[in-house]
């Protein structure tokens, strides 16, 4: 085998042990664990967990995709704003939008509050809805994971070519129907992307459904480890939950090559975008108006009320280390999952084989599983690793080399790679099957080896989709929290830990200044990438000259 | 540069390394928050110099990460906040026992495990708390009361996914046995307001609200509101009375926090001299200060905070029962269908 597609599987394999770690499981006893979950939870946490999905599902494409369409197709006062303002919600972690939401929509909150002193109402006598409910968390979930469809969509969108609407219109098609007929289909490899990401994003989450008391397939996770005192039972059940997300890839990539396209590259720019006026523009600042303010603006004001009170004791001495820890991991495990993703990419391009997809599809696993069972499956082959290093050492030479990676900042790293490289690994994938194979063909033909092709060829027509790897990776960085508790090193804090440690002990209002310090240090790579983008869907291909 | 060149340099580097990093030091893995002990530690160290590196995590996951870890964790003790966590260590195989007699001596014997291997530390109690505009105090004696079925549709309590319901459940099975907490767990579930969620101050917060009578919540939180920064959580604190249970039988039903030195401590005296520090008087009041939490001690004084809510009697059970009826505490509450 050559040395590109045997790395590519080494690669693999080392990334994929910490699910291999939990799928090792179904080999050991739980005792009656199963029996006792059959018997009495095991539905309910199936059922809410489909609930959840499936709300969640029709939440990020209904804020996701029209908005995407409306900012690409048309032009409006405020529609470049929008282009990158949709894109906030990605830097507010879920289960702080819960806590914000929940601080001001539930019974004992302001609102509920107000209305019953002014209405001299009591608890009972009206109505209002549960935000502490699977309702409410289908709209938390949706509000922050929309930007993942919204952002691959509008991508998608952005790169077809003026030539294919073009056609659409000359055969009679409006604005509207072109995007029905022509648009949406072939932005849908896209679309279906997006959402999968979402989906693996709830599955994962369990701040968010832990806070609202629902019972959900991860909630069950962890309460068979840490209430039933079973490690066994619990990995499990995280097995059950990959087998589940595997047959989810599986129909996602398949999805995919059923409907693959290529851009025709001779017409690559986008198509001239239509005004908006009247009563459409007014519908326009709705689609595109309620996801960012809700998603963003809202929690945003309550989370600055909350700082406003406790503004003495957030500035402490080492705020600044927290914000310098989450800003370094995140630059570096984004760097590192942007190369690897493109590694990953393009050696399934170059030697597209049966293994290498499955070993691709295999990796994207980690994303949907909760970050402590990753954690945990990071640490099982270190700790192991390490300790045979020591014992060997001692052995040999009598000096006890200690853990040498567990509890470093290493395998924290590592354990980002896992969960996060699938998001990278997708976004990076979709740009570069946009590419038609016979620009690879040309690049051959005149001589340049795989890597010049890459570097000259493919990384400056998909520098939008590496932006985006970039952007996403960092993000979900800066959020991450269960693997940063689990592993790691001494006296070592993020903001997201300063976030969660406040929040945990009920401690809302002192928990908004680190919150807040999140999603303003995402804010900036989020405008660096909407930046990025901009330029990147005015840059012809390769060869061409904008008309 | 030879192989061995480099080997025998990053040996060197190594061993200066370990060589700086192992000036007197105690390696703590904490399950309560760095807000709620790092203060704590760093008066520690201003004492005896000894240094105090940390990290915070559910203890749980602190425990697999220390049997993980093996024979080369860096772990000297471990802190919970809650007994269960503890016995869980211990029958991990994780702890190694303690021989002192400063802590024998300062802490009571219901409170520590009778093979020395862990220590309680600071006291909380879980009880019931009412809506003093809307129940009078002499209507409700226990926590079997509880399941009562006048109270139906007024019971607020978080979800039985929380350890603090689930050492509930464990020390009513201790008492009553398995059967009859079912049969309460089943009729709490029947009384309860609403679906379990949020936290315990939420409980106390929908009391306020109307949305039920009764919270069952740990002191410490009341107590945070009380003295909170927020007028609202004042404002509410203040509507509430504190109930303590079953004052004619057993007693109120307790928890601590507390430590136990890891068995693969590199820093063993440390370890103890540490644990010892938490048990003295500054820590102990300390703990009554920062958390509003009872001392493990008689003589310590209890905070002003907490004399509001009155003298009471607690529950002497040694709290190993918690974790030794935990599992059965949870299966329980997923057949009585307490989420």
């Amino acid at each position: 085998m050559k040395p590109w597609p045997l790395s590519l599987i080494a690669l693999s394999l080392i990334l994929a042990t910490p699910i291999f770690v939990v799928l090792s499981s179904v080999f050991f006893s739980a005792g009656d664990i199963w029996t006792h979950l059959f018997e009495t939870v095991l539905a309910r946490y199936i059922s809410n967990s489909f609930a959840l999905m499936t709300g969640v599902s029709i939440g990020v494409l209904a804020l996701g995709v029209l908005p995407a369409w409306l900012v690409t197709a048309y032009r409006f006062p405020g529609s470049k704003v929008f282009e990158w303002a949709l894109l906030l919600p990605l830097a507010i972690p879920a289960y702080i939008i819960a806590y914000t939401y929940t601080g001001m929509l539930d019974v004992a909150g302001p609102l509920q509050s107000n209305l019953r002193d002014a209405f001299g109402w009591s608890y009972g006598e009206y109505w209002f809805p549960e935000i502490r409910s699977i309702g409410g968390a289908i709209a938390m979930l949706s509000l922050v994971f929309y930007p993942y469809v919204y952002l691959l969509a509008r991508a998608a969108f952005a790169g077809q070519s003026a030539s294919v609407m073009e056609a659409a219109r000359s055969l009679g098609c409006s604005q509207r129907s072109a995007f029905f007929r022509v648009a949406l289909p072939l932005a849908r490899p896209a679309i279906v992307v997006g959402l999968s990401i979402c989906l693996m994003e709830t599955l994962a989450d369990y701040g968010t459904v832990q806070y609202f008391g629902i019972s959900t397939f991860t909630t069950g996770i962890y309460r068979t480890w840490n209430g039933l005192g079973s490690t066994v039972g619990a990995a499990q059940l995280a097995a059950l939950l990959l087998g589940f997300v595997f047959i989810l890839v599986s129909i996602e990539s398949w999805s995919r090559k059923q409907a693959q396209f290529f851009n025709t590259g001779s017409n690559a720019w986008p198509s001239p975008a239509v005004p908006l006026v009247g009563g459409r523009l007014f519908i326009a600042y709705l689609v595109c108006g309620i996801p960012v303010s809700l998603g963003f603006v809202v929690p945003l004001i309550q989370l600055s009320i909350w700082a406003s009170i406790t503004s003495d004791s957030i500035m402490t001495a080492d705020f600044a280390g927290y914000l310098f820890n989450s800003l370094a991991l995140a630059a570096i495990t984004s760097a590192a999952a942007l190369i690897l993703a493109l590694f990953i990419a393009y050696g399934r391009r170059l030697y597209p084989t049966q293994l290498s997809s499955v070993a691709a599809r295999v990796l994207s696993l980690g994303y949907a599983l909760p970050g402590t069972v990753v954690a945990i499956g990071v640490l099982v082959p270190f700790a192991w690793l390490d300790n045979q290093v020591s014992a060997f050492m001692v052995a040999r030479f009598d000096f006890n080399t200690g853990l040498l990676l567990s509890g470093t900042a290493f395998i924290l790293v590592f354990a980002y790679l896992v969960r996060f490289l699938p998001i990278a690994m997708n976004t990076v994938d979709a740009g570069l099957t946009k590419i038609r194979p016979s620009m690879d063909e040309a690049g051959r033909s005149m001589g340049l080896g795989p890597m010049t092709i890459l570097r000259r060829l493919h990384m400056p027509i998909m520098r939008g989709s590496l932006a985006t790897a970039l952007l996403l990776v960092f993000v979900d960085v800066l959020k991450e929290l269960p693997a940063t508790l689990l592993l790691r090193p001494f006296n070592f804090n993020t903001l997201a830990i300063r976030t969660y440690e406040l929040a945990n002990e009920e401690r809302l209002a002192d928990a908004a200044g680190p919150a807040l310090t999140i999603v303003l240090a995402s804010l900036i790579p989020v405008i660096l990438l909407s930046r990025s983008l901009e330029r990147a869907t005015n840059v012809p291909s390769v060869g061409e000259k904008p008309r | 540069m030879g192989i061995k060149k480099i080997f025998a340099y990053v040996l060197s580097v190594t061993v200066f390394m370990v060589g700086i990093v192992s000036a007197a030091e105690v390696n703590v893995y904490s399950a309560r928050s760095e807000d709620l002990i790092k203060s704590a530690l760093d008066r520690f160290s201003e004492e005896t110099g000894i240094e105090v590196n940390l990290i915070t995590e559910s203890a749980d996951a602190l425990i697999r990460r220390i049997e993980l870890e093996g024979f080369n964790s860096p772990a000297d003790v471990l802190l919970t906040v809650d007994a269960g966590r503890l016995f869980r260590a211990k029958e991990a195989g994780i702890l190694a026992p303690i021989d002192s007699s400063i802590l024998r001596e300062r802490i009571p014997a219901a409170y520590r495990d009778p093979e020395n291997q862990w220590f309680g530390l600071s006291l909380r109690s879980r009880v019931i708390m009412f809506d003093k505009s809307r129940v009078s105090p002499s209507e409700i004696e226990s926590y079997e009361d509880l399941a009562d079925p006048k109270w139906k549709g007024e019971i607020c309590i978080r979800s039985s996914g929380n350890i603090y319901n689930q050492s509930l459940l464990a020390s009513l099975i201790e008492h009553v046995g398995e059967e009859a907490t079912e049969a309460w767990a089943v009729g709490l579930v029947a009384n309860m307001a609403r679906r379990p969620q949020g936290g315990d101050r939420d409980q106390i917060r929908a009391a306020v609200a109307g949305q039920c009578k009764l919270a069952i919540a740990n002191t410490y939180y009341l107590a945070g509101m009380l003295n909170s920064d927020i007028a609202a959580d004042v404002e509410v604190a203040e509507q509430i009375g504190v109930l303590w249970p079953n004052q004619g039988d057993r007693g109120a039903h307790m928890n601590v926090s507390g430590a136990g030195m890891i068995k693969t401590s590199k820093n063993p005296d440390e370890a103890r001299q540490l644990i010892e520090f938490l048990s003295a008087d500054y820590a102990q009041q300390w703990y009554a200060q920062v958390n509003n939490e009872y001392s493990v001690r008689t003589d310590i004084p209890v905070s002003a905070t907490l004399q509001r809510f009155g003298e009471f009697k607690a529950d002497s059970l040694n709290l190993e029962a918690l974790g030794r009826n935990n599992a059965a505490a949870v299966r329980l509450a997923d057949r009585a269908g307490w989420q």
